[in-house]
């Protein structure tokens, strides 16, 4: 592979896993976000998988298939199954509407591009220069968790965030030690799980799954 | 071989206590399965404590564990308070299922999942990879969130809601942090050539720690740190831990604010190392100083007001984390001494007040301050350690915080962070104070009129039983260990010494 077509591919798997975590702002539709949230999963792939193909690495293919598995089709199934169990639902009051939750995403960007500045100093290459969109990513994550009611919507905030985490390692170094990785996927996993667990939890002692009715535990 | 295996003990011990607990469910047998488990990583950590400050740190499993000074102080902590919390265990839980709150099987997850937890955390303080100790830290979480929704009630799965996201998205932070450090170490040149091959290992990353990108790992070690602190309850993401530990059942509560708060702290301290070395000690100082202070300012706003016993005794380990990281801040081998002694001392005191606070629960049926009045009357030898307990924790000697506090004080003002200590020590007394009110209101006084155990007995259960012996040998055993670190360190002199020389700057 030519080293224009490295970089073209890795920019648009890159801008196809931004644009997927900034149209999870833009619907409201639970399941909607959910493809969504699949189809980032397949766009980290992507990235993974051009970067495997750069430094011809098999192990770093194995890697990608991985997370394809993981990402794209395994913690997807998971959400959505947790969904169709609370039945078809909407994102119907978050805290920041639509509009000003898409301008918010042009602002985490550009924070994003400003403050991986010196990541990208440190080592210059077509792969580190997309680092701030794997940040871009994180922080959007954060804002849905913190705008975002229903508890599957902050679910797949936290994910988002997880999935920016690990585009910017193989961004960075073509990974984290394999062990480690393993460890992390694992432990997404289980928390994915957790989070359905007390998602169904929730339904069955609150009725339904909106977090505005957490109210129980204040102080004063 | 054999020194593997003991390395590997602290770690396969409760593992395979954890194993037997499912297995053979809850039996009069298993039930001290869990003490058994928590007494071997006592011992372990006591051994390998020995063996380095005998031969210094050693390595095993191809370099993925790593004891040192500190590493097996941390073992031990986990180890003593582990044994308090499970030794009382079978009395709180057989009261729980007496009461008809808990039955066999909720009872078999809980001292499985007790096992599974101790584990994790031997295993997040035996890691020598940043990496290793990050899954582990995540795995207490997702290990406890099951513990703290225990009992399905609608404040208990808010709890744990709370719980998993907040502290999943905090250590979040501190595996980007993690990401970012292994950029820099991939990247740090001719002199970190021994950083090849190992980029996460902490022994590795001090040693080259020099060599890092300054601008890459600012960002990273302020993400780790942020992340990490989140685990151990300090600003600003500590809003998980009053619902948690409130929620928790007690021996629950008193390993989470024991252990679990110390072992990410003691993640910030391998941070703060490398950070020093690569940064210069003035970056860390001000992001520690600043998190110490909105953490006891929080700590101390909240505490004044405070209604409910268990979410005192909550903020009151978010103060105590808030003045381990002014000890951090403080940085030399002085503050880290007093550091580290405060850890196991706030570890025991807090496990025997929240132990007591379980009994407590049992024994009126509410967490309301001011719904348990003249316990004193009621339960002398339970209102007894409850006072002494909060007596320690507030700092009265002879009991070991008044030494650790006192040592994080003077080498406050030893390095400079004079105002910072002054207004920090301002927020202690207030917490003092306000503690002292709240536990004066709970014990003294007369009983309340309307205590009569007999209005509701299905729901109250065996209320006004006297402690059990394995209830109460528990709180005793803790209150006389904190009492007795106070008067004399002993053979911890040593290690606590080695430990400090470790992570403290000249």
């Amino acid at each position: 592979m030519t080293q224009t077509t490295f970089s073209q591919l890795l920019y648009l798997a890159c801008g196809a896993f931004l644009l997927a975590a900034v149209l999870v702002l833009w619907r409201r539709e639970l399941a909607a976000i959910v493809r969504l949230f699949a189809l980032q999963g397949v766009a980290l792939t992507g990235i993974v998988a051009v970067l495997a193909a750069h430094e011809r690495s098999l192990e770093l293919g194995l890697v990608a298939a991985g997370i394809a598995g993981l990402r794209a089709v395994l913690l997807p199934y998971l959400v959505r199954r947790a969904l169709d169990r609370a039945g078809p639902g909407r994102e119907t009051k978050p805290l920041v509407n639509v509009a000003a939750s898409l301008l918010a995403a042009a602002v985490l960007t550009l924070v994003a591009y400003a403050v991986s500045q010196p990541l990208i100093a440190l080592a210059p290459s077509p792969a580190t220069r997309a680092v701030p969109v794997g940040l871009a990513v994180v922080l959007i994550g954060f804002f849905v968790l913190v705008t975002r009611r229903r508890a599957l919507s902050q679910v797949v905030g936290f994910l988002l965030i997880d999935n920016g985490i690990t585009a910017i390692a193989f961004l960075t170094t073509a990974g984290v030690p394999l062990i480690v990785e393993l460890g992390v996927s694992l432990d997404v996993l289980f928390a994915a799980l957790v989070l359905q667990v007390l998602t169904t939890r929730m339904r069955a002692t609150f009725g339904h799954t909106d977090l505005d009715e957490l109210r129980e535990l204040r102080d004063a | 071989m054999s020194f593997t295996l003991l390395m590997l003990a602290p770690v396969l011990i409760p593992a395979l206590g954890a194993v037997t607990c499912a297995v053979f469910g809850w039996r009069r047998a298993t039930a001290w399965i869990g003490v058994a488990c928590a007494a071997a990583v006592l011992a372990a950590g006591v051994v390998l404590a020995a063996e380095t400050t005998l031969t210094g740190p050693r390595t095993s499993l191809g370099g993925q564990l790593r004891v040192d000074a500190l590493s097996a102080f941390m073992l031990i902590v986990i180890g003593a308070i582990s044994v308090l919390a499970t030794a009382a265990s079978p009395a709180w839980l057989r009261t729980e299922i007496t009461a008809g709150r808990a039955n066999h099987r909720s009872a078999r997850w809980h001292s499985l999942l007790v096992q599974a937890f101790v584990a994790a955390m031997a295993l997040a303080v035996l890691a020598a990879n940043l990496g290793t100790v990050w899954v582990a830290v995540e795995a207490t979480t997702i290990i406890t969130a099951f513990l703290v929704g225990q009992r399905r009630t609608r404040a208990a799965v808010e709890a744990g809601w709370k719980y998993v996201v907040i502290c999943s998205v905090g250590i979040a932070l501190a595996f980007l942090g993690a990401v970012l450090l292994n950029y820099a170490s991939a990247h740090a040149g001719a002199a970190g050539a021994g950083l090849a091959g190992n980029r996460l290992d902490w022994a590795a990353l001090a040693a080259g720690a020099h060599s890092l990108d300054p601008g890459v790992t600012r960002i990273a070690v302020a993400l780790l740190i942020i992340g990490f602190g989140t685990k151990a309850g300090l600003a600003p993401l500590h809003a998980w831990l009053p619902d948690a530990h409130g929620q928790a059942p007690a021996p629950v509560s008193a390993l989470m604010s024991g252990v679990l708060l110390s072992v990410a702290f003691y993640a910030i301290l391998r941070v703060k190392v490398i950070a020093d070395a690569a940064l210069g000690v003035a970056f860390t100082r001000t992001l520690l100083a600043v998190i110490a202070l909105a953490t006891l300012a929080i700590a101390a706003s909240l505490l004044l007001a405070q209604r409910d016993y268990k979410r005192m005794l909550a903020y009151s380990s978010i103060e105590h984390m808030g003045l381990l990281a002014l000890g951090a801040a403080a940085g030399s081998r002085l503050a880290l001494a007093a550091v580290l002694l405060h850890v196991l001392g706030h570890g025991l005191g807090k496990a025997v007040l929240f132990l007591s606070s379980g009994r407590i629960l049992q024994v009126t049926g509410t967490s309301q301050i001011g719904k348990v009045r003249g316990l004193a009357t009621r339960q002398p030898l339970l209102a007894g350690c409850f006072g002494l307990g909060v007596l320690a924790l507030i700092g009265l000697p002879p009991f070991s915080l008044f030494a650790s506090g006192f040592g994080i004080a003077r080498a406050g003002f030893a390095e400079g962070l004079g105002w910072v200590t002054a207004a920090s020590f301002v927020f202690v007394l207030v917490i003092a104070a306000a503690v002292l009110t709240h536990t004066g209101r709970m014990l003294l006084g007369p009983p309340p009129p309307s205590d009569a155990p007999a209005t509701d007995p299905a729901d109250r259960g065996a209320v006004n039983l006297a402690l059990p012996a394995s209830g109460a040998v528990p709180l005793l055993v803790g209150l006389t260990a904190c009492a007795a670190l106070g008067i004399t360190l002993g053979p911890l002199q040593q290690l606590l010494h080695s430990a400090a020389t470790l992570v403290g700057t000249p």
